[in-house]
This record gives C-alpha cells, sequence and structure tokens, in this order.
C-alpha cells in the first residue's frame, strides 16, 4: 500500500504553514501525527498532491491549565493528555477518553487537533468537545477565530474550518461534577459502536446541569441538549434515566454497517449513555 | 514521480543517508533499503503492531509513517536491542517462556514491551494486556508473552538493583 506522489514540507513556523496553503489550496494538507491521513492516503481514499508536516511549528504541543479554563494546543498527543497529571486533576474525562482511542502506539502519534479536525464521525474527542463546550482556534491568513465544538461539525468529513485555515487550539472551562467517557467498541484499536460523554454536576440530592453528547451515531458528532435537560431538576432516578436516552435517541441518526443495523446501534447507544450517566452521577 | 528527498536517520546507533520520494513509508526504508529486515509488515494498515520501532522514544507502527517525517529522528528496531550472544532480557525471556510460536509478530512485541517497561517497570497483568494492545499474535494467545514480559521486568529490577 503505497500513496500517490506528493510533495513534502516542512515548515518550522505557522507563517510557513500558511503561505503554502495559501499557495496550493485544496491540494495541500497539513499532518499532525498522520494516523488519520496516512491510512487514507495509503488507500488512495485521499489524495494530497502537497503535504505539509506540522511537527517543526512550535507552540502547538502546550497544555495550560488556568483557574477557569484549560488550553491545549493542537499537536498535543493523546499519550501527552493521558501522562498529564496535572490535566488528569482538573478535568479526568480527557484521559478517560483518551485511554479509548485506538492503541498506545497510535496515542503517541494521534494528536488533539488532528482528531477533532479530522471530521470522521467516528472519532471520540469531537463528541468529547461538545460536551465540554470547548472552542476551537482556527488560524488563517485574516488571523484567529474561534468556532465552539458544538458549530463546528456539518457532515461527515465537513466541518467550519476553511481549507486554508489550521486549528491551533481547544480551549474548554474547567469542568465540573462528575464525569464518564464511556464506550462501546468491538475491540481495542476500533471505533465506537457508540460512545457517550457525559459531564454532570449535583446539589444534595439533585441534578443541577447535565451535557451528553455521543459519538459515531450520525454523520457528525450528536451534542444533546434535551438529553442532559432531562436530567436536570431529577434525582437521576430510573424515570429520568429513560427520558434522558429517549431524548438522545431522538437526536442520533445512525446508519447500517459493519458494527450493526440501525436498531442494534440505537440499543447500545441507550445501554452506553446510561452506563455513563450513572458512573458520572456516582462521581459528581 | 515527485522530487526525491536527501533523508538522515540513526538507525540502531548508526547514522543512514539516502534519497527517497517522500512517499517512501519508513517500514520499506528500513526492510528495503536498509536491510534492517526484523520490523515485520502484518496488516500494512495499522493495526497489527508487527512493524513496530521506537522513535524518538515512542514507539510508533512503521507502516504509518513517511521516512521524511523520521528525519533527524534516532530509530531502534529489535536488531538494536540485542543479538544472539547479547540477549535483551526481553529476548532471553520470550525464548525461555514460550513467548513466541510463529516468531512473527516477535519484534514488535519485544520492541513495543521495551518501551512499556519503561514506562511502567513493574506491571500488573493488566497493565502489560492493555500497554501491548497494540501488537497482535496469531500463535500464542498472549498467556506466554504476558508471561515473559512479567519474568523480563523481575529480571530488569534485579539487575538494576544490584547495580544500585
Ligand atoms: C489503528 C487505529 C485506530 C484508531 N482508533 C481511533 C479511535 O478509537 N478513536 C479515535 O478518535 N481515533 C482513532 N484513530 C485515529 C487517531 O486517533 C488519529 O491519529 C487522529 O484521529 C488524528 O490525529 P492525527 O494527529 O493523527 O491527525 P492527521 O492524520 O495528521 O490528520 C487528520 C486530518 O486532520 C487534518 N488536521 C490535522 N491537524 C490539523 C490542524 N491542527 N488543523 C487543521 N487540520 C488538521 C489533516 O489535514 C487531516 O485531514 C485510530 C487510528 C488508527 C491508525
Ligand atoms: S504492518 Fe504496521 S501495524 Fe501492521
Ligand atoms: S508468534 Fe506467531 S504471530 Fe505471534
Amino acid at each position: 500500500m503505497i500513496p500517490a506522489a506528493f510533495e513534502y514540507y516542512r515548515p518550522k513556523d505557522m507563517d510557513g504553514v500558511l503561505t503554502l496553503l495559501a499557495e496550493h489550496g485544496d491540494d495541500a494538507r497539513v499532518m499532525a501525527g498522520g494516523h488519520s491521513l496516512i491510512p487514507m492516503m495509503k488507500l488512495r481514499m485521499a489524495d494530497v498532491p502537497h503535504l505539509i508536516d506540522m511537527q517543526d511549528v512550535g507552540g502547538l504541543s502546550d497544555i495550560e491549565i488556568t483557574n477557569d479554563s484549560i488550553r491545549i494546543g493542537a499537536m498535543v498527543t493523546q499519550s501527552d493528555i493521558i501522562a498529564h497529571d496535572g490535566l488528569s486533576e482538573v478535568a479526568p474525562i480527557l484521559r478517560e477518553a483518551a485511554l479509548q482511542i485506538a492503541d498506545p502506539q497510535v496515542r503517541y502519534m494521534g494528536t488533539v487537533g488532528g482528531n477533532v479536525a479530522n471530521g470522521d464521525p467516528g472519532n471520540d474527542m469531537p463528541g468529547l468537545m461538545q460536551c465540554l463546550d470547548a472552542t476551537f482556534t482556527l488560524i488563517g491568513a485574516d488571523g484567529e477565530r474561534d468556532v465552539p465544538a458544538r458549530d463546528f461539525y456539518e457532515a461527515a468529513y465537513m466541518t467550519a474550518r476553511e481549507d486554508e485555515e489550521v486549528l491551533t487550539a481547544v480551549t474548554l472551562p474547567l469542568p465540573k461534577g462528575g464525569y464518564a467517557y464511556e464506550k462501546q467498541k468491538r475491540k481495542i484499536g476500533d471505533y465506537a459502536t457508540a460512545a457517550a460523554a457525559v459531564q454532570i454536576v449535583k446539589n444534595g440530592d439533585t441534578c443541577v446541569s447535565a451535557s451528553i453528547a455521543m459519538t459515531n451515531l450520525s454523520d457528525t458528532p450528536i451534542y444533546s441538549a434535551d438529553a442532559g435537560a432531562a436530567l436536570v431538576g431529577t434525582s437521576v432516578d430510573d424515570a429520568a434515566l429513560k427520558a434522558a436516552v429517549s431524548a438522545m435517541d431522538g437526536d442520533i441518526d445512525p446508519t447500517e454497517d459493519n458494527r450493526g443495523p440501525i436498531a442494534f446501534k440505537k440499543h447500545v447507544a441507550g445501554v452506553i449513555l446510561r452506563r455513563a450517566i450513572e458512573r458520572a452521577w456516582s462521581r459528581a | 514521480m515527485s522530487k526525491k528527498m536527501h533523508t538522515t536517520l540513526k538507525v540502531n546507533g548508526k547514522q543512514e543517508e539516502f534519497l527517497a520520494e517522500p512517499r517512501e513509508l519508513l517500514i520499506y526504508t528500513l526492510r528495503e533499503r536498509l536491510n534492517i529486515t526484523g520490523p515485520h509488515i502484518g496488516c500494512e494498515t495499522s493495526h497489527c503492531g508487527a512493524c513496530t520501532v521506537t522513535i524518538d522514544g515512542k514507539s510508533v507502527k512503521s507502516c504509518t509513517m513517511f521516512a521524511a517525517q523520521a528525519e533527524g529522528a534516532e530509530i531502534t528496531t529489535i536488531e538494536g536491542l540485542g543479538g544472539p550472544d547479547d540477549l535483551h532480557p526481553l529476548q532471553e525471556a520470550f525464548k525461555e517462556h514460550h513467548g513466541l510460536q510463529c516468531g512473527y509478530c516477535t519484534p514488535g512485541m519485544i520492541t513495543r514491551a521495551t518501551k512499556l517497561l519503561e514506562e511502567i517497570p513493574n506491571p500488573t497483568e493488566e497493565e502489560i494486556r492493555f500497554g501491548m494492545a497494540g501488537n497482535i499474535c496469531r500463535c500464542t494467545g498472549y498467556q506466554n508473552i504476558v508471561k515473559s514480559i512479567q519474568a523480563a521486568a523481575t529480571e530488569m529490577n534485579a539487575a538494576k538493583e544490584a547495580a544500585e
């Protein structure tokens, strides 16, 4: 499996990247860890005449934690997230999710920026970032702009990012309360049959806020505001769980593929969401 | 065809320089250009781990990296860990504990295991199974691979203690 020929560039800074993108338009692609892009190039499903490797661009690999937010550089890898103690303390859901992505080798290479920019509905971080209400920072010829994760995904491989823009960072408010990232997959290294990200806040015995997003159950990640709302004001009892699952079920739109027929996926989505809510609630 | 690029790598301590098309995958550079045939091609689709090498301290599937990306990097393959006369403790343990049958997955297994033991010197069975999950074996059923890695860890920890 050998990809079609391409020109390879390794610019030293973001200006270099943007110049190349301006010059070659949609004939050019940036590469972060390459663990989504290279497989696609090998299968000749991605045609990339000009490949811009970003590994030498500085300033994209930092994790900054302040009193109210977390900023993760686009080139931070999944294994960086797992190894970062400070991050696991303030936002343990990131580590819990990263550990369920792919396998160790892939996690050394796969980046946060690549995972959220890719636009593959199977990627785990887009749903996670929607649950956490993250914001993506994009840079282009005209400077920077921020796009909420919840507005970023349009369809499979179609996002709010323009071809000439690069995603530089993901910023999220410090998550509050209990959390869970639950994923059903056929084997390690597989994309989700269904996955749920849940972040939930408790006051006494009552749920005061809940955020829920689902992965690989539509051509985009699904942030289900209604599923979250179904829990607020309840004690997250069986009736509330049923209401949340039913609201989520109305928002997803899975298709049949080798992971199973639609009815099966909807069933799994319900089981996974219920588990995720119960675990998040027990940690709240 | 695109322009060939001048590429420099350090493989198992030896400086290598060559001209290659950017689309050349690192596994082909190692096997066909440099005749380093320890890393194997199992699936060629980033799943089996037979092609695993260590690049600048990371376990990487070399079928999923271009040689051009590794420009300037330090690479270790199974050949760099030990040879017939000076086996690495992991090589010795795989031999002793039947950690291999056909041996096809073994170079990738052992190369990955060196990194795992660096990160977790005294892993539990669960940590081994999780940390080795990127490597597939069609023969052993994994049980003896786990045993071999545990045995090597014990051996390496004892040697470290003795040295201190
Ligand atoms: C065997 C295997 C199993 C996997 N399993 C999972 C899994 O379970 N869950 C999961 O989520 N992922 C999985 N992945 C994907 C893996 O996590 C990818 O590495 C990740 O999705 C993409 O990150 P990357 O850095 O490798 O991106 P690349 O492959 O370099 O890029 C992916 C795409 O995003 C674009 N891009 C990259 N960075 C930027 C940026 N900063 N700005 C703009 N565009 C950018 C590229 O142009 C490309 O189109 C798996 C991969 C493999 C090989
Ligand atoms: S040959 Fe590289 S992972 Fe199988
Ligand atoms: S020993 Fe045969 S594949 Fe592992």
